[in-house]
């Protein structure tokens, strides 16, 4: 397939699509409020009325606001539904025609929606993302095109270095720089895997890309193949996302069929073929080393760095890992190039970044928004605060490698800097807000928890230390505990986070060094007196 | 390739052998397999019996205790028998946050059994996950696959009577 099949097939979509289209959310958390129901009723409605040739309804991906579905939407009047039920289809049908609907109406331009800035997320919510026409319709394998042909190896990953952009996973680090050092080293093997082991509680932006826009991920590896000499990726996927797995499948699957994975690519010389893994519950394996292992079918456990990845990670071979998040902005990258990339954010983190919105808030969902804009705006404009008149206490990002901000410190831009210097960090995109009745040290308690559990156990510090924390902060919780065992407390966390072998140790101690420096006074209260 | 295959020796005991037999081929032996081959052999057993191990193991030419390693290590591979019903309780930060924990400590009380456990009659699993990324509908609960978002202890617990019901 070249250029001129592309445009055919984008051309032959645009026909078919009806002029009112009803967008119905098929996303894990609206199927879990039937909303594959609503979708059939709609279907049904419009069938019943004989509308066929101008309605359809389209089960699309997130739209967002998760909190409020089954969400509904009408394009091109953009009208809004929020908590469809079944039983309220027919009558959405009916109000295109005058009628009243049963549906509550939501409010397109609310703030949820209206701060947003939807690179990533584009057509997220658009699209039905089981079907590779509708991508390509909205512009999907332009940029691979592009790449192929228009652009070297060496100018792809240019304009990736100058677009600014840096890791989504959490830790930051250039894109460009990462392609650069997995292009230069030797060897005729290489690899490129995505990292879609989305394990920090409270986030699910992975998911959400990758069961809304699954062929923006494979367009983003397939790109990154070209740049850094690769033929062959790995998509690892945490087998709790059933959906975003059946998704990527039948993505692959269409993509090989239409020539844009798997040999001789839009008739180029270039051969890329995307393969799943699928993990089996472990927390550590989303650390690379980890992860890599968990490929080559072991055990999860992280090896020492360097050498990296780049050097040397998948069967020894050079290996580019990114994740999710990384591999979705490469399309707009080479789009709308780097200039106007690194037009957005702020100086030293470009682009934007989706947030995870949950917790003690009103408006809970899926964000993508510009770096820079501040806690405040996120939490208190388009969050709506915390329900029922309670007051935000704190924000958690980052997961349980991140740490609490506390509400004072809500006017913090977001960006990879600003919320390091705050003793927190960007994380994968969690963000958790708690209001006045959250303990704090329970909350310390709960991620020393997760990390007890979930350490591998091959490095000491880690694996008993973080059992040694938990212990400290149940005492403390028990009113057991002496001022001499939060100084332990103290020093332990210190130590766990110089001395152990992989990240998911260096950070562990987060959450509790961020609230014991924020929120100290209820680490006090709860000595023994 | 071995002269006779494992399917050769213990096809006649249990078909269920068979899926992993396929999965063994597709992978060609490679012992990179291992994982989606406990997947499979999870999937048509309910569970990973010590037999089905040692069978896994010789199929991919691995010592028993590298399965078992890799089997012990994943907090989906389990190596005992589950209930007839499974309740998976999510207790990640979102559900947490809004009151997981105190689903979990109804369900515990009303059947008698901590996470992780069976309960005496053999009706229900009871299990915690670390997220399972459904946070806009939070507490959420899985109930044999079924995602319920917005959950409280009695919408849960009369969930479950209406499934021990059956």
């Amino acid at each position: 397939m070249d250029l001129a099949h592309l445009q055919a097939i984008a051309e032959q979509e645009k026909q078919r699509q009806r002029a009112i289209r009803l967008h119905c959310c098929t996303s894990t958390g609206c199927q879990a409020a039937e909303s594959l129901q609503v979708k059939d009723n709609l279907k049904k409605a419009i069938e019943k009325k004989g509308l066929g040739d101008r309605v359809e309804v389209v089960g699309v991906g997130c739209m967002g606001f998760c909190g409020r579905g089954p969400l509904v939407q009408v394009e091109p009047e953009r009208k809004l539904y929020e908590e469809v039920t079944p039983e309220d289809a027919e009558s959405i049908i009916n109000a295109l025609e005058g009628g009243k609907a049963t549906a509550k109406e939501g409010d397109p331009d609310h703030p949820f929606f209206a701060r947003q800035m939807r690179i990533v997320r584009e057509h997220s919510g658009e699209i039905d993302p089981e079907r590779i026409e509708e991508y390509i319709a909205v512009g999907g394998y332009q940029a691979l095109y592009k790449a192929l042909y228009e652009m070297t190896p060496a100018t792809v990953i240019e304009e990736i270095t100058k677009s600014g952009l840096r890791g989504r996973g959490g830790g930051g680090y250039p894109t460009g720089l990462k392609w650069a050092t997995v292009a230069k080293m030797p060897g005729n093997q290489k690899y490129v895997i995505c990292n879609a082991d989305e394990g920090d509680p409270g986030a699910f932006m992975d998911r959400s890309v990758l069961e809304s826009d699954p062929h923006l991920v494979l367009e983003g590896m397939a790109i990154a193949g070209y740049a850094v000499g690769a033929n062959h990726g790995y998509i690892y996927v945490r087998a709790e996302y059933p959906l975003a797995i059946k998704r990527l499948q039948k993505a692959i699957q269409q993509a090989k069929q239409n020539g844009v994975l798997g040999t001789q690519i839009l008739e180029s010389p270039f051969d890329f073929k995307i393969d799943i893994r699928i993990g089996a519950g472990a927390f550590v394996c989303g650390e690379e080393t980890a992860l890599i292992q968990s490929i080559e079918g072991g055990r999860g456990n992280p090896r020492p760095r360097p050498p990296y990845p780049a050097e040397r990670g998948l069967r020894g071979c050079p290996t580019l890992i990114n994740n999710v998040e990384t591999f979705a902005n490469i399309k707009a990258i080479i789009t709308k190039g780097a200039d106007w990339y690194s037009s957005i954010g702020t100086a030293n983190s470009k682009g934007t970044k989706i947030f995870a919105l949950t917790g003690k808030i009103k408006n809970n969902g899926l964000i993508e928004v510009p770096m820079g804009i501040t806690l405040r705006e996120i939490v208190l404009e388009m969050g709506g605060g915390v329900p029922d008149g309670g007051e935000v206490k704190a924000v958690q990002t980052g997961g349980p490698s991140g740490g609490c901000i506390p509400a004072s410190l809500l006017d913090t831009p977001v960006d990879y800097d600003s919320l390091l210097k705050i003793g927190s960090m960007m994380g994968s995109g969690g963000m958790v807000v708690m209001d006045q009745n959250t303990s704090m040290v329970e909350v310390a308690q709960f991620y020393m928890e997760f990390c007890r559990e979930e350490t591998c156990g091959k490095c000491i510090p880690c694996r008993t230390g973080t059992v040694q924390l938990h212990n400290l902060l149940t005492k403390l919780l028990d009113k057991r505990a002496t001022t001499q065992d939060l100084e332990l407390m103290e020093s332990l966390c210190q130590m766990v986070k110089e001395t152990s072998l992989c990240g998911l140790g260096q950070t562990a101690p987060n959450p509790v060094l961020s609230t014991w420096r924020y929120f100290r006074d209820e680490y006090l209260a709860l000595v023994k007196a | 390739m071995v002269a006779t295959t494992p399917a050769k020796q213990e096809a006649k005991v249990d078909k269920r052998f068979k899926v992993i037999d396929v999965t063994l081929k597709r992978h060609n032996g490679n012992p990179e397999g291992l994982i989606e081959v406990l997947h499979k052999a999870q999937e048509s057993f309910g569970y990973l019996e010590e037999e089905v191990l040692e069978y896994i193991a010789r199929g991919l030419k691995l010592p028993l205790s590298q399965v078992y390693g890799v089997a012990t290590f994943y907090h989906l591979f389990s190596l005992k028998p589950g209930g007839a019903h499974t309740c998976i309780v999510c207790m990640g930060t979102a559900c947490y946050v809004k009151g997981a924990g105190k689903i979990i400590a109804t369900l515990e009380e009303n059947l008698g059994i901590k996470v992780g456990e069976t309960s005496a009659d053999g009706q229900v699993s009871l299990l915690s996950a670390r997220c399972i990324g459904a946070c806009g509908i939070a507490p959420a609960v899985v109930i044999d696959g079924n995602v319920l978002g917005k959950q409280d202890s009695e919408s849960t617990w009369s969930k479950i009577v209406e499934l021990k019901g059956e």
